[in-house]
């Protein structure tokens, strides 16, 4: 019975790829590059904070999350302008102090306000679902280096199994080759 | 207590040279382990326990304040006509001025590019957020009947009727809720990596869960990395312009008015001023006590406190201008009743209240021309505690002096507080400190990611700043030169 379950469960699990540490900011930079330039594409760095030149390193092209910022700041002067048009000035006119009805500077503050406001909303959502996060699981997770350090002053590379350039052997001494201090193999269930 | 006196010194400055900002020869794992061990260890100082005691009685105070008023009445409070605002607005534009350093230190410095602000960005927008909160209660409270609240959104009700969007006081809803929403998003969006951090140090199960949960999955990967730089430099924009919109709202709620004494052109800028400087002594006021407890002087150095202190003599000389420009504007005017509301502000029956406000804001910052001061930590404090005192009068002696005499000597009266409106203040304070204490014990109170990136070791240095993304700016040259801990 255990041995059943044993050996199902290891039919479950499956090689998800490498996950090779390096010693310095330097050497991780490198190695992206490297990586980068043997034309693997399914693979990523971690780092315990946002390094300078890395993104040029891994080959990763500017993002294009600012365009759903600048949509929810659009959405956000359209929204305002025509609340405070259709509420005061439409929907129920009422008469104030004399004032005009609807006045384009009276009705500038709360048309920032609101501006901002969803322009924040959509760059912390959009930053969230470019990502895919949460996600609170992830292959990297189990591995001990990588719990001890990724996130204090570890620097990793990780090349998934899918990728169409990986090959079990020789990605792995490829990695060695860049100076990796270890290479370790992650499972995926 | 000054800074430990093994740290060198990095208040010189040298041109051409970067002064280190993380002194006492730390590594990335050493900034982590002393960040961290703030929340792990099992016990604090013994200071803490003291003041998150006071701090929660104070709390109580306040809950039992409100109490009180909601079953009593605003009748409990010393309003009456002809002052209507009083303790309650004083309080909302205090708090709100004090939670504007945070925004301001993670927003416009960071465009600004100052690498220092790392040090203390956390730590001043939690403040910010735990302002805003204290804030937003006093609008809240003093209507009088806060349990129709809500009718100040504009949302579909039976009654047919909208919110008036023509009225100051609305915008000053929209402007504090959209400034409380993207200053909890700004700061979030920083903790995210630190509370990744903590996850991964931690210990118990409990810990594992709860910060597991917060850091979203947070795993430092490069591609990651990419997207929250161009969202936090975005944010950062968004906030520059959000932070000093924000005291301009406030502000509309008195310049809009056509009384004599708040129908002014300047309040914007001048209510913008003074929140930094309000904000900035506030911050000071914290950081130094929390830096000693925790011995964090070598993260937040004498360095970090000097240009703090610089910052806060010039918005307090921007203040004092403005002040200036007041009584010039009444004088030049030749309108007798501005002239009037000027005078009776200084020589009225508030000239307490007003030459207080004199001494602590425009005479008590001039000691920060005095490099001694700025780099004698418990010197600054004084100062700040100061300038935190002239700030609460300054909106006092605008608002109630302002309406105390009117245009007719026939309803001119005398605001006094009850002991409602003292212990409501004193409450506020509790609240804002129970909140913090709690963040000191279970959050990361310095970016310690943000840190890292500017430490020599990350490599600020190398190839040409691209834009985008990477706020740090380039200095050529500094190879050699760039050491940690660079001591001549």
């Amino acid at each position: 019975m255990s041995e059943a379950r044993t050996s199902a469960a290891a039919a479950t699990r499956t090689r998800w790829g490498y996950l090779a540490e390096f010693e310095s900011v330097d050497a991780l930079l490198e190695a992206t590059e490297k990586v980068r330039d043997a034309g693997f594409t399914r693979f990523d760095a971690f780092a315990p904070f946002p390094i300078h030149g890395l993104d040029e390193s891994m080959g990763i092209r500017t993002s294009r999350l600012p365009r759903i910022v600048f949509g929810g700041g659009v959405t956000g002067a359209c929204a305002g302008l025509l609340l405070q048009w259709w509420t005061n000035a439409f929907d129920y006119r009422y008469l104030i102090g004399g004032k005009p009805f609807f006045g384009l500077p009276v009705a500038i503050p709360i048309t920032f306000e609101l501006t901002v406001l969803l322009a924040a909303i959509g760059a912390f959502i959009g930053l969230l679902v470019a990502n895919r996060l949460p996600e609170l699981y992830h292959p990297v997770f189990p591995n001990a280096a990588f719990r001890a350090r990724a996130t204090t002053d570890g620097f990793f590379v990780a090349v998934e199994a899918r990728d169409p350039r990986f090959d079990v052997v020789g990605t792995r001494s490829f990695l060695e080759s860049l100076g990796a201090v270890r290479v370790d193999e992650l499972e995926d269930e | 207590m000054s800074a430990a006196p093994m740290l060198p010194d990095n208040t010189a400055e040298a041109p051409g040279t970067r002064a280190p900002l993380v002194l006492g020869g730390n590594d990335f794992a050493s900034v982590t382990d002393k960040v961290c061990s703030i929340v792990e260890r099992p016990r604090l100082p013994r200071a803490w326990y003291v003041a998150f005691t006071i701090s929660c009685s104070l709390t109580a105070l306040l809950v039992a304040m409100l109490g009180y008023l909601f079953l009593a009445g605003i009748g409990v409070w010393g309003l009456n006509i002809p002052v209507g605002w009083g303790f309650d607005i004083t309080n909302f534009v205090f708090w709100v001025g004090i939670g504007h350093a945070g925004t301001l230190i993670s927003a416009i410095l960071f465009l600004f590019r100052q690498k220092w602000r790392t040090g203390i960005n956390r730590f001043a927008e939690a403040m910010t957020i735990f302002a805003v909160i204290c804030a937003g209660m006093f609008p809240a409270i003093h209507t009088g009947r806060p349990w129709f609240d809500y009718w100040l959104f504009p949302y579909p009700n039976q009654m047919s009727v909208w919110p008036n969007f023509r009225s100051p006081l609305l915008w000053d809803v929209f402007a504090v809720s959209t400034y409380f929403t993207v200053s909890l998003l700004f700061w979030f969006t920083g903790m995210v990596p630190d509370l990744a951090t903590l996850r991964d140090r931690a210990t118990t199960k409990g810990r594992r869960i709860v910060y597991g949960i917060l850091s979203l999955g947070w795993r430092g990967s490069g591609r990651h990395w990419h997207r929250y730089e161009r969202i936090y430099l975005l944010l950062a924009a968004l906030a520059t312009p959000l932070v000093l919109s924000v005291h301009s709202v406030v502000s509309f709620d008195f310049a809009v008015a056509q009384l004599p004494g708040w129908h002014s052109t300047i309040f914007p800028p001048y209510f913008v001023a003074g929140a930094i400087f309000s904000g900035f002594a506030m911050v000071i006021t914290l950081l130094v006590p929390v830096r000693a407890f925790f011995g964090l002087e070598d993260l937040i150095t004498t360095r970090h406190l000097e240009n703090m202190a610089k910052i806060t003599l010039a918005t307090g000389l921007m203040v004092a201008y403005s002040y200036g420009v007041e009584f010039f504007m009444a004088w030049y005017s030749g309108n007798p009743l501005e002239q009037f509301a000027l005078a009776n502000r200084a020589m009225g029956p508030y000239a307490w209240a007003f030459w207080i406000m004199m001494s602590c804001n425009v005479a008590a910052p001039q000691a920060f021309w005095f490099k001694k001061v700025r780099t004698t930590p418990w010197a600054l404090v004084g100062v700040s505690v100061l300038i935190n005192v002239g700030m609460w009068f300054e909106r006092f002696v605008i608002i109630v002096t302002s309406l105390h005499r009117g245009a007719l000597p026939s309803s001119w009266g005398y605001y006094k507080p009850t002991w409602v409106e003292l212990c409501t203040l004193a409450g506020s304070f509790g609240l804002f400190m129970t909140l913090f204490l709690l963040f000191l014990r279970f959050g990361p109170m310095i970016a310690m990611a943000e840190v890292k990136s500017v430490m020599p070791a990350a490599g600020l240095e190398r190839g040409p700043h691209r834009g985008h993304g990477q706020y740090w700016g380039e200095i050529p040259h500094q190879h050699d030169r760039q050491k940690q801990d660079a001591t001549p």
